[in-house]
């Protein structure tokens, strides 16, 4: 292939990831304007002063931030490494934690949450071991497919070439898995942020209290408040995908 | 030198004698000795015991005399070149990436690495300009194999360990690849045990050939062209197969053949000198009158009919 073809394929191929960089940002924009002018249509309540100022609106959005990034966090520290625990290990092993896996996402969410507070009490603490419950099963799920799906003669190489088990699973199988396991990363991103709504139902705050405080009163608070988690799941998404595109391998198919 | 010592290998839960059984061989240094024989007999069970990748259940395998058990597996493994059918290159490490694999485990320096893997993309003529930056996914089969040859050679092993590594490639470029291969052994003298079930290529490669039949059983261990001419049990002629004498003239060259003289004006259907017997043949019967002109240059040497390459032959 000619320099020239190459040079143009890679100027195409820029152009169009700047267009897809901005894509989602810029969507949000033009829904929350148009929200905005739904906004305007419905009928003000009584409420609407006490929870539509920018101080209860700000430490709630930063409280729903908290929760979910708190959780999120913590799901993939435990959830990827145990995924590839279970993707190398013995299988009685595996069928365990699939089993409590899938039973903490089988469960509603709120259910869960209302085992929690009759364990816990209200708050912060334990609307987050709820999130990470219910956030598990995805990242697990993803990171096994990965590892597992991995060519075995790429590993019988790795191997067959010196490299030690950890050496080939660093070096080899978790970045040949890393497609996968950010697809998963990403589900339980959304997931979590729109479950941690919930939080309102034990008192962990976040932006389940604006919503709530609006329904049967007011439309407009409903609005800004489903509006504000949807931003917010939609820009988390589009921010993880971008550490994905820098951390990903390219054109991993071979 | 390779040394298998009464090598058995029994896979847990499988009954009966074991994918090998009882296998005893010495693979000289310095010579490509090629295991063939028919499927499920036991080639590959055997290669990997090699570098242990599989553990034998009874017996030593020992190189140069040193019994391989006391090497720390990993260390044994990146100082012995492996090439596999299906290669394995990493899709996600550019040609330059891959074959620098083994060189970045044992850290050498990046100045030693890129000078060595710059080496041996000139030796297996893929030029690095071209192709060092290249991903896996961008190249074609063949050239793909040749990565595989490369990434083996890299710290310079002593031992290279091949199995079917041309298997899935397309007649032509199988051939070519065979040639390189030959071309390449000319210049890094390695030992290479070298895995087939194609006999052609088995009598093409090998310095020596054994022939396996079930349990890793050595039906023969010879030099090809003994191979072809004494076959040492039924097992082996019936592997042969029909074309076992045909197979034996690709062996014969010419300049080792009692030719004809000169009787008249030369026969007008030539062939080069440096070719075999087997060439000489597909001659005579291209040629109108069955006589063939072996040519040295300009000068004619002989002249090669049936008669001939039936002595010849024998
Ligand atoms: N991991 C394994 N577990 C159980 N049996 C195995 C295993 N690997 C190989 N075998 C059996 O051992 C025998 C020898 O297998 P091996 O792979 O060494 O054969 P091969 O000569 O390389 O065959 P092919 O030409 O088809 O590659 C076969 O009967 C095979 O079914
Ligand atoms: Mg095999």
């Amino acid at each position: 292939m000619s320099v020239a073809a190459v040079t143009a394929r890679g100027t195409r191929r820029l152009s169009l990831s700047w267009l897809r960089l901005f894509a989602v940002p810029a969507a949000v924009g033009i829904g929350i304007a148009a929200s905005f002018g739904v906004f305007q249509t419905l009928a003000p309540g009584p409420a609407d002063s006490g929870v539509l100022n920018s101080t209860f609106l700000e430490s709630r959005f930063v409280g729903h931030l908290a929760l979910s990034f708190i959780s999120f966090g913590i799901v993939a520290l435990v959830g990827v490494p145990l995924g590839v625990l279970i993707a190398i290990g013995a299988r009685p092993f595996r069928v365990l934690v699939f089993l409590l896996a899938n039973l903490g996402q089988a469960v509603p969410g709120i259910g869960i949450l209302v085992l929690l507070y009759a364990w816990l009490g209200l708050g912060a603490e334990p609307t987050i071991i709820g999130l990470v419950i219910f956030g598990l099963l995805p990242v697990l799920r993803n990171t096994v497919a990965g590892i597992n799906g991995v060519d075995p003669a790429v590993i019988e190489s790795a191997r067959g070439m010196g490299m030690t088990r950890l050496q080939a699973l660093l070096s080899v199988e978790i970045p040949l898995a890393s497609a996968l396991i950010f697809a998963g990363l990403r589900t339980t991103l959304v997931l979590v942020i729109g479950t941690a709504t919930l939080g309102n139902f034990i008192g962990g705050g976040g932006l389940g209290d604006v919503i709530a405080s609006g329904i049967n009163r007011s439309d407009r608070i409903v609005l800004v408040g489903a509006v504000m988690v949807a931003a917010l799941a939609l820009l988390a998404d589009w921010a993880l995908s971008l550490v994905e595109r820098a951390v990903v391998p390219k054109r991993i198919s071979a | 030198m390779i040394t298998f010592d009464h090598v058995s290998k029994h896979y847990a839960g499988h009954d009966g004698p074991g994918a090998v059984h009882d296998l005893s061989l010495e693979i000289p240094s310095g010579e490509i000795v090629v295991f063939v024989g028919p499927s499920g007999c036991g080639k590959t069970t055997s290669l990997k015991m090699i570098n242990r990748l599989i553990e034998p259940t009874s017996g030593t395998i020992s190189i140069d005399g040193e019994d391989t058990r006391k090497r720390d597996p990993n260390e044994l493994r990146r100082s012995i070149g492996y090439v596999i059918q299906a290669i394995g290159l990493f899709p996600h490490r550019t040609v330059a990436e891959n074959v620098a694999t083994v060189p970045h485990l044992d850290h050498w320096d990046k100045q030693r690495i890129d000078t060595r893997v710059n080496e041996l993309l000139e030796l297996i003529g893929l030029p690095p300009r071209d192709y060092a930056k290249r991903l896996p996914a961008e190249l074609s089969g063949g050239e793909r194999q040749r990565v595989g040859v490369a990434r083996a050679l890299a710290v310079d092993p002593n031992i290279m360990l091949m199995d079917e590594p041309f298997g899935a490639i397309d007649p032509i470029a199988r051939e070519r690849l065979q040639n390189e291969l030959l071309r390449l052994q000319q210049v890094v003298r390695k030992t290479i045990v070298f895995v087939t079930h194609d006999i052609d290529e088995a009598v093409k490669l090998g310095d020596r050939v054994a022939l396996l039949s079930a349990g890793a059983k050595v039906e023969q261990y010879a030099p090809p062209a003994e191979l072809l001419a004494r076959p040492a049990t039924p097992a082996v002629t019936a592997f042969l197969g029909e074309a076992r004498l045909v197979r034996r003239l690709a062996l014969i060259h010419l300049r080792d053949v009692r030719l004809q003289p000169v009787n008249g004006s030369a026969p007008k259907t030539t062939v080069a000198i440096g070719g075999t017997l087997r060439d000489a043949l597909d001659a005579v019967l291209r040629s109108p009158d069955g006589t063939v002109a072996v040519v040295d240059g300009d000068r004619v040497a002989g002249v090669v009919d049936g008669t001939v390459i039936r002595l010849a032959s024998q």
